[in-house]
């Protein structure tokens, strides 16, 4: 896996926690670095590659090369539904589907339906 | 530790609308003297800016596995965020009223990825179990479901497992199901989360290293898929009946 620079492929355990991904080096327990997965594009390359970009510089590509296709197609759909924008989304969309089907907020009983985050027309990233 | 700041500060000032913002004074780390400063909410990530048209943020506060409280301070509607980790600092803050205190209290200790999860989960467990229980299965229903029961009140969401500010605690459990990690090495599932959700058919790491496969984020987002697609069938189903209708009865 190499984050940054494509030519040098650079051995890293890899970890995903939340919206972050956490590389280390892989005899170390202390994280090299991380990246925050908010406003990215996960793009599957060639075999076994995939790619992450964000959106304020989108030329510049973190690829990562996995042992195997299907592990690279895991991690893409993990990464795609990593972002807390996501879940979000997610989470608006269950509670509209509740309200439709119930008549009532599923929210109610958290005490959070008045939470601007969680209306519906919301604008979001 | 490196972090790509870049798209943190991007994050940070894109146009995407903030869950709270305003000043709050912030003590400072070494020496007591608090510091008025321009704060952003965003997801689970706090920032905080110079003035309030910087152009980058000064710093941030990752929101995950912390505790909001308030706390006595001279500068009065004080509160703190605490980590759970020894070596983590905690962060002091004032507001400049009691409805400010209050609003940023109720807004911190709900910021966290892991409490969003955990809302999710259950609206999409109350969604399966309601889908399940309408005949035909279809979440497009005509009919109306059956008398609405008020369901029983549901246990208290379980209190985060605290984590190390910024950094989470990989080699501990987590409190909450996460994504697998498939290069090997630390992590594994915890099973404490009140219901552990049914694991997909995918080969498992069997030496204990994160064989967490189908954590519950992996598997609400493609019931999320289902039914946009069980939707899209139900209107397109809908269309042609409505323009067979408009074609007029057949003879």
């Amino acid at each position: 896996s190499a984050p940054a620079v494509p030519a040098v492929l650079k051995k890293r355990l890899v970890k995903l926690v939340v919206n972050f991904l956490f590389y280390f080096r892989t005899d170390e327990a202390e994280p090299i670095g991380a990246l925050l997965l908010e406003h990215c594009k996960i793009t599957k390359e060639e075999e076994n590659v995939f790619s992450i970009s964000f959106i304020e510089e989108p030329e510049r590509k973190y690829c990562f090369e996995c042992a195997t296709e299907e592990q690279c197609q895991e991690w893409v759909e993990a990464l795609r539904r990593a972002s807390y924008e996501f879940l979000r989304r997610s989470l608006i969309f269950y509670r509209n589907e509740i309200q439709k089907m119930t008549g009532k907020d599923p929210l109610e009983q958290y005490g959070i339906s008045e939470e601007a985050r969680f209306q519906l027309g919301a604008r979001r990233q | 530790m490196k972090l790509n700041e870049r798209s943190l500060a991007f994050y940070a000032t894109c146009d995407s609308p903030a869950d709270n913002s305003g000043f709050l004074y912030k003590r400072g780390e070494r020496h007591t003297a608090y510091h008025r400063r321009w704060f952003v909410l965003k997801g689970n990530m706090l920032f905080y800016f110079e003035e309030r048209d910087s152009r980058e943020p000064v710093g941030v506060i990752v929101l995950e596995g912390c505790n909001v409280e308030l706390c006595d301070s001279t500068e009065g509607f004080a509160f703190a965020i605490h980590f759970g980790g020894t070596k983590s600092r905690t962060y002091v803050l004032a507001a400049e009223s009691q409805a400010a205190m209050e609003s940023w209290v109720k807004s911190l200790s709900r910021a966290s990825f892991d409490y969003m999860r955990l809302v999710v989960r259950e609206l999409e467990k109350q969604l399966q179990e309601m889908s399940q229980g309408l005949a035909g299965g279809c979440g497009g229903s005509l009919e109306p479901p059956g008398p609405w029961k008020p369901r029983e009140r549901l246990p208290a969401l379980p209190a985060v497992v605290p984590k190390e500010n910024g950094c989470a605690v990989w080699n501990n459990a987590l409190g909450a199901d996460r994504p697998p990690d498939t290069s090997g090495g630390g992590g594994h599932d915890e099973e404490g989360s009140p219901r552990p959700p049914p694991l997909p058919p995918r080969r498992r790491v069997s030496n204990g290293e994160a064989a967490s496969a189908g954590a519950a984020v992996a598997e609400s987002p493609s019931t999320f898929c289902r039914l946009h697609q069980q939707y899209s069938r139900e209107v397109a189903r809908l269309r042609q009946d409505w323009q067979q209708r408009q074609r007029g009865p057949r003879p």
